[in-house]
């Protein structure tokens, strides 16, 4: 048991920060924390990603004249996919970002339980 | 290979193409194209639909010069086309429906933003629906919850900046879950192509390898997907969402987004997972009670709310369950239940939202069930749209609701050991439905308490669009055979 874990130790840390960025961004109140565990999260799962795709003892994936044989290689498809990835998470990240200034704009707050506050008043006020 | 199948790539480039033309041409122009976008989406899909038929065969289209299994492909059988042809359909007729209130929701130096997003959504529908590899859906699915927020935050107006906050947290969990799938997959076969994943899971599994690391991914896959299109209990974005968002966005994201996503998880659970696989690790179990926990909850939620737009949001998370009931009941019958429901849905609930708010506009924005009293009298046309998508929520003989009905009891009855808890539910929750529709229909159409605001009629494109929903409606509610033998063929060869 204990073998195994050392074993895929690069793994379950990763496991680790996926678990402690998925209960920031699902439980803590402050936006730009959720933002930053929302970082994590996505770091952790391209973490475990370029984890796999890592062989021991062989070359970054790019043919140089060296050699063309691709068992000298590392697998280059994580790498590509963590690449996607990112654009992906930055894409996302700014928008979060973004609605998060309109949000402190509105209400000088970032903490989003006393936002729903705020807008429930607000809103009860208007009514 | 026939000229035809490369129309799906055609879309899908023509769909990005358009959206960053959309962003440099001004407002007007924007719409016209993205009408005629979704137009020629719709007609190509039809022309692939009717290819497919005829050829009765999958075809895996490749793209770029890389074979499979390194290359990317997109897959072309019945039930794809057959679904981008409703979406776009669908999309249209909500974008054509809530063209004046949009107007009023939205600066009109914004408009031409909307339709960028309109037009993304559009694309990542289709690559949703076409896609063959597991990671360009996690790109596309990204895609489409970047542009639904689009869509949602572009109407400046009370909460919805929160509404897309929150709408934005729950997407993001949704597809971190459904990354780490993903990965996990990866992990354990070193493929991303459906059929190539399809595989070495049945053969890990058949050999009973990596069993626990394979349920974890069908759990996360499943579950990521799930909290994206609104399973309970992860609906409670919903009615705030589909609440304050402008009626084209609130028709768009609960009409189609939601099904995209659920469309994809219906392509992984038969194209990457197996069947055989997916209903051997039990996870279709907790589909099944959660949708059915789900039909329970929505409506009861939907019964205590006041305001008609929240009332018709929580529905949607009753609808959500039943399709998730259907996936969990069993791969044939309870797919083909859960695909009809899918399409009654997504013909539906985007006509309610519009009905909602045109109604809406003669009592000030209020959405509440008094300050509505009355209005249909006045707004005929909405009253009218209100009244047909109503009665297929409902499940009236003659409209498709009746009909999806139908079919989740057809299924129910074939799959004996849930038949009981099956039947019993869609009673209590058709019971529900037609209690609080009913509510709100007899309101709408009683003495109004206080004088209307009688200058806002509705436009042409309004009714054009809601009639477009209610005769579509009633049309595949009386003649729905042929659907339904179309969805069997697809999901026999799916």
């Amino acid at each position: 048991m204990l073998q195994t874990l050392w074993d895929n130790r690069i793994q379950c840390v990763a496991m680790l920060l996926f678990a402690v960025g998925f209960a920031t961004l699902l439980l803590h109140p402050n936006l730009m924390k959720k933002i930053i565990g929302l970082n994590i999260m996505d770091t952790a799962a391209y973490l475990f990603l370029t984890s796999i795709g890592y062989i021991e003892g062989r070359l970054a994936p790019i043919v140089t004249n060296a050699s063309t044989d691709p068992a000298r290689y590392a697998n280059p498809l994580p790498a590509g996919l963590v690449l996607t990835g990112i654009v992906v998470s930055v894409s996302v990240t700014a928008l979060m970002l973004a609605l998060t200034v309109r949000l402190y704009e509105r209400y000088h707050t970032l903490d989003l339980d006393k936002i729903y506050l705020m807008a429930r008043q607000e809103e009860e006020g208007g009514v | 290979m026939s000229l035809v199948y490369s129309l799906p790539l055609f879309c899908i480039v023509l769909g990005l193409v358009s959206a960053v033309v959309c962003s440099v041409l001004p407002g007007k122009w924007t719409r016209y194209l993205c009408f005629g976008l979704t137009g020629l989406v719709f007609a190509m899909s039809l022309a692939v639909l009717f290819a497919a038929v005829r050829a009765g065969e999958n075809v895996l289209y490749p793209m770029g010069h890389y074979p499979h299994p390194w290359g990317n492909e997109i897959k072309i059988g019945v039930l794809e086309p057959l679904f981008s042809a409703v979406f776009a359909l669908v999309l249209f007729l909500c974008v054509l429906g809530g063209r004046t209130q949009l107007h009023d929701d939205i600066a009109p130096e914004k408009e031409n933003l909307y339709y960028v997003m309109v037009c993304l959504i559009q694309t990542a529908l289709l690559a949703l629906v076409y896609t063959n590899d597991l990671f360009t859906g996690y790109v596309f699915v990204e895609i489409s919850t970047i542009a639904s927020c689009g869509i949602l935050m572009i109407r400046q107006v009370g909460r919805t900046t929160l509404a897309s906050v929150r709408y934005m947290i729950f997407s993001l969990i949704g597809s971190g879950l459904f990354l780490l799938g993903i990965v996990f997959l990866y992990n354990v076969t070193g493929h991303l192509l459906f059929p190539d994943l399809k595989r070495v899971i049945s053969a890990l599994w058949q050999a009973g390898q990596y069993r626990v690391a394979m349920i974890a991914a069908i759990c996360l896959i499943t579950v990521g997907l799930g909290i994206k299109s609104g399973l309970f209990p992860f609906h409670l974005w919903m009615p705030d969402t589909y609440g304050y968002a402008t009626p084209s966005s609130a028709g768009i994201l609960s009409g189609l987004v939601s099904k995209g996503y659920i469309f994809l998880l219906l392509k992984i659970i038969f194209d990457a997972f197996g069947t055989k696989v997916f209903y051997d690790s039990g996870v279709q179990h907790v589909l099944y009670w959660l949708g059915l926990a789900g039909m329970i909850a929505g409506s009861v939620a939907a019964m205590g709310e006041q305001d008609v737009g929240r009332m018709v949001a929580y529905s949607s998370a009753a609808q959500i369950g039943y399709i998730y009931m259907g996936m969990g009941i069993s791969p044939t019958v309870g797919m083909v239940a859960a695909m009809f429901h899918i399409l009654t849905h997504a013909l539906t609930k985007p006509g309610l939202f519009l009905s909602v708010s045109q109604l809406a506009r003669h009592t000030g924005g209020s959405r509440t069930l008094t300050a509505l009293q009355g209005t249909a009298r006045l707004d005929r046309a909405a009253g009218v749209a209100f009244l047909l998508g109503s009665l297929s929520m409902i499940g009236i003989p003659g409209t498709m609701g009746f009909l999806s009905k139908y079919l989740f009891a057809r299924a129910a009855v074939r799959v004996t050991p849930l038949t009981l808890y099956t039947l019993v539910a869609l009673a209590v929750s058709t019971i529900l439905n037609t209690f609080y529709f009913t509510r709100a229909l007899i309101r709408i159409y009683n003495r109004p308490l206080r004088p209307l605001a009688k200058d806002n009629a509705p436009k042409g494109s309004f009714c054009t669009a809601a009639l477009g929903f209610g005769l579509i409606n009633i049309a595949l509610g009386i003649a729905a055979q042929p659907l339904v033998s179309l969805l069997e063929q697809g999901i026999g060869i799916f």
